[in-house]
């Protein structure tokens, strides 16, 4: 091969694997992105049920429950305007408490939430980007576009 | 006044970085020769940084209060050698450190560097200067680290308990070591598109660079994906978080640009590839630190978010990774392509490898900042998490694993040697493998199974390079890849096995109950309060049983007052075959305890795959540098008997 023709043949390699890497990748994110979600969007019929996604608010006072079985709990998320019953079988992490912040990944089914992971603040310092944002976006009246 | 000292030491660091700066200019404008002062400026700035980082490290030491990042991050009641790391286990600090590596690497590089001509390390340095320049105007304005307070308050405010852990002393200079490392590389390819001297020389020169960072990064990923799975307490080694991405992309483009520099060294072709991949790779270092250190991700590692500190990281990035870019633009389309291959050689393969190890990249990386683009966009929040790179990079990175195993078969330039014939044995023990699992272990899913079948098949075949030849010869360069290629083929092992053979059990135990997970039966003896130095803590006993052999592990659940958080303990045993991993969780209100369980048989091989190739790497440079060595003793001799 002529060091032309083979510059022109890597250059053409480089620009499929380019291509392949991006259709690849918005192929993947649109089967496999979780949307985040707060009660009021579920309240709103925004998540699909069994769509992998992720739920965010304050745990409500009060509302934590434990079945039978020790290690699957029951909880009600708030955002102030509406709430939606989460159920996550597991332990919670350190930092989870009634009246404080937690983002719940998992999907909806059948009106509840099934949780796969709860996170909750790590310390005093460290808040979920999508709960800080939340009480200011609420506060303006901004709905989320969709 | 050891603050202060500290702060003038980093304004004169940044002053002399600026006069480094405008040396190159002169050099690159005029014939003025000067490598000397450019030296001379270079190591100083990296002493300078040291001298800064040392006062830090002194503050955090005598716990001195009146530093306000001492009063966020420190608590005088801490053990001492957390003290120590805590200078380094927040934002300030840490970005410090990322400076202080910076300096010193441009001071070695003025040191060490004799391959390039004067012309392109005078140009590197100065790329190295403005790098630095940037991330001095950073900390002096927007995160100086010491800042002071007044008055100052009694005790700090402590530190993070999840961060008082070995692997925090460790953990993060090891990566930023690797992160920066790559900074030499990315300032050599500036350099020499600037001079326009892409040759082998400057790959001679950029190896021993990457090869150091990439394994610092590849050590650094593998420790900080060990600490996670004991940490965490979640049984994971790897979550797709976006700060583990962060590490995992600038380890994906060193890795690429690796195997790319051996083949313009070797054969002077790739060149606009190779300067292409150095810029991407410490590029990526630098997308990493942004993620990281802005916060803008949720992440389980995420400490602090600041979006003012993000915007001034994502403006410095964007504007060197936009320079570097116009550069290469511009000059790139200038090189001449080297030696000629065919389709069948090493070089084919290498580029394979570097196209397939680009689009992983690409993946990880258009999933990693996915989110922001659509947040941006639409304001929609969404996250993309595990399912998306596993379903999405696994199957590229199994394809990748077998061309590993036949990749170092071929020869440069033509294929010479039947390759094919060699790799019999290799495939017969994949097939092998392959219906062994599909006869004992028939539920497992499609990508453990093929995980195992390439593992056999590369495990056989990475070691190929040294039969037929008498190993002791071998270079050993060749000894770092074998060594690096069977580490892949027995991390990937470790991966598979976790995957398809991992038990798990979640339930409430009063003590005296038993649970079965896996083949062990696990009793819970007794749950206990203890104490340790600075928290509190509840203590399980539990036994565990296996045919003959008996275990006794405990668990723990630490509560510690400053600042109030608790923590789990993990208490994992490791035994040949796999590691018994237990989890305290909360009491429930009859008097039984939160257990999770997990046999994870084989686990350990995903550490110790990871650790034999930063092994391979190190005995790689080691090879390369100490080659140099003689090589440029012999020629000095000649030099001097034929003057």
């Amino acid at each position: 091969m002529k060091p032309k023709n083979q510059r022109l043949v890597l250059v053409s390699a480089a620009s499929v694997a380019a291509l392949i890497a991006v259709l690849l990748a918005m192929w993947g994110v649109r089967s496999q992105a979780s949307f985040f979600y707060t009660p009021a969007d579920i309240a709103a019929g925004k998540a699909t049920d069994g769509q992998g996604a992720r739920l965010g608010g304050m745990v409500e006072p009060g509302s934590i429950k434990h079945d039978a079985d020790g290690v699957t709990i029951r909880f009600v998320v708030t955002d102030g305007k509406a709430t939606t019953p989460v159920v996550f079988r597991g332990i919670p992490p350190e930092l989870f408490r009634e009246g404080s912040g937690a983002v719940a990944e998992g999907r909806m089914q059948s009106g509840t939430f099934v949780a796969d992971t709860i996170l909750a603040k790590h310390d005093e310092r460290y808040m979920p980007p999508e709960l800080g944002n939340l009480a200011a976006e609420h506060k303006a009246g901004k709905t989320l576009a969709k | 006044m050891i603050a202060e000292a500290g702060l003038a030491a980093l304004w004169l660091a940044a002053g002399l970085a600026a006069y480094q700066f405008v040396l190159m200019l002169l050099a690159l404008k005029s014939a003025v020769d000067v490598a000397r002062p450019m030296r001379a400026v270079a190591v100083a700035q990296g002493a300078l940084t040291l001298i800064a980082f040392a006062m830090l490290l002194l503050v955090f030491a005598t716990s001195d209060m009146s530093v306000k990042l001492v009063f966020e991050n420190s608590n005088s009641a801490k053990p001492f050698i957390y003290k120590v790391a805590g200078a380094w286990g927040n934002h300030e600090g840490s970005m410090l450190m990322w400076v202080t590596i910076l300096a010193v690497a441009g001071s070695f590089l003025a040191m060490f560097s004799r391959r390039t001509s004067e012309r392109t390390l005078m140009s590197a340095l100065g790329s190295q200067a403005v790098l630095a320049l940037g991330f001095y105007a950073f900390l002096l304005i927007a995160s100086n680290p010491f800042a002071r307070l007044f008055p100052a308050p009694a005790d700090g405010e402590g530190l993070n308990p999840l961060l008082q852990d070995p692997g925090l002393a460790f953990h993060p200079p090891t990566l930023y070591l690797g992160y920066v490392g790559l900074s030499v590389a990315f300032s050599l390819a500036v350099g020499a598109l600037l001079t326009g001297e892409v040759d082998s020389r400057l790959a001679r020169a950029m190896r021993p660079w990457v090869l150091a960072a990439w394994v610092l990064l590849t050590l650094g990923i593998t420790a900080g994906s060990y600490w996670a799975y004991y940490e965490l307490g979640w049984g994971g080694y790897w979550f797709w978080d976006p700060v583990e991405n962060a590490s995992l992309m600038p380890w994906l483009a060193a890795t690429a640009l690796l195997h790319s520099i051996n083949v313009l060294a070797a054969r002077g072709a790739l060149k606009a590839w190779t300067m292409m991949l150095a810029v991407i790779a410490f590029s990526m270092s630098m997308v990493g630190t942004f993620l990281v250190r802005s916060g803008i991700l949720t992440s389980v590692h995420a400490f602090a978010i600041d979006p003012e500190r993000g915007t001034f990281l994502l403006v410095l990035l964007a504007i060197y990774v936009g320079a570097a870019l116009t550069l290469f633009a511009v000059r790139g389309a200038n090189l001449k392509e080297g030696a000629p291959f065919e389709l069948v050689s090493r070089e084919t393969g290498l580029v394979i490898n570097n196209l397939l190890l680009s689009v992983i990249l690409g993946i990880v990386f258009l999933g990693t900042l996915y989110p922001l683009f659509v947040e941006a966009l639409s304001g929609e929040k969404l996250s993309v998490g595990a399912p998306y790179f596993n379903a999405v990079a696994g199957p590229l990175a199994l394809v990748l694993a077998i061309l590993v195993g036949i990749g170092p078969l071929l020869s440069w330039r033509r294929e010479r040697r039947p390759v094919w014939g060699q790799l019999k044995l290799p495939a017969l023990l994949a097939a092998s493998a392959l219906a062994v699992t599909i006869i004992l272990a028939p539920g497992i899913a499609i990508l453990p199974r093929l995980g195992l079948t390439v593992a056999a098949f590369l495990g056989a075949a990475s070691v190929l390079p040294l039969v037929g030849r008498n190993p002791l010869r071998a270079p050993l360069a060749t000894w770092g890849m074998v060594i690096a290629h069977l580490g892949i083929a027995i991390a990937l092992a470790g991966m598979a096995a976790n995957a398809a053979f991992s038990s798990e059990r979640l339930a409430v135990a009063k003590p005296g109950d038993t649970l079965d997970v896996g083949p062990w039966t696990v009793r819970l003896a007794d749950v206990t309060p203890t104490a340790g130095k600075n928290f509190t803590a509840l203590e399980a006993e539990l036994r565990a049983t296996r045919g003959e052999d008996v275990i006794t592990l405990s668990p723990q659940t630490h509560y510690y007052s400053d600042p109030q958080t608790e923590t789990n303990e993990s208490a994992i045993r490791t035994l040949w075959n796999g590691q018994l991993y237990t989890v305290l969780g909360r009491a429930d209100a009859s008097g039984g305890w939160q257990l999770r369980l997990w046999w994870k048989p084989f686990v350990t091989l995903i550490w110790a795959g990871g650790a034999l190739i930063a092994l391979g790497g190190a005995i790689a440079l080691l090879g390369r540098v100490w080659r140099r060595r003689r090589k440029d003793a012999t020629a000095d001799w000649r030099k001097e008997r034929y003057a």
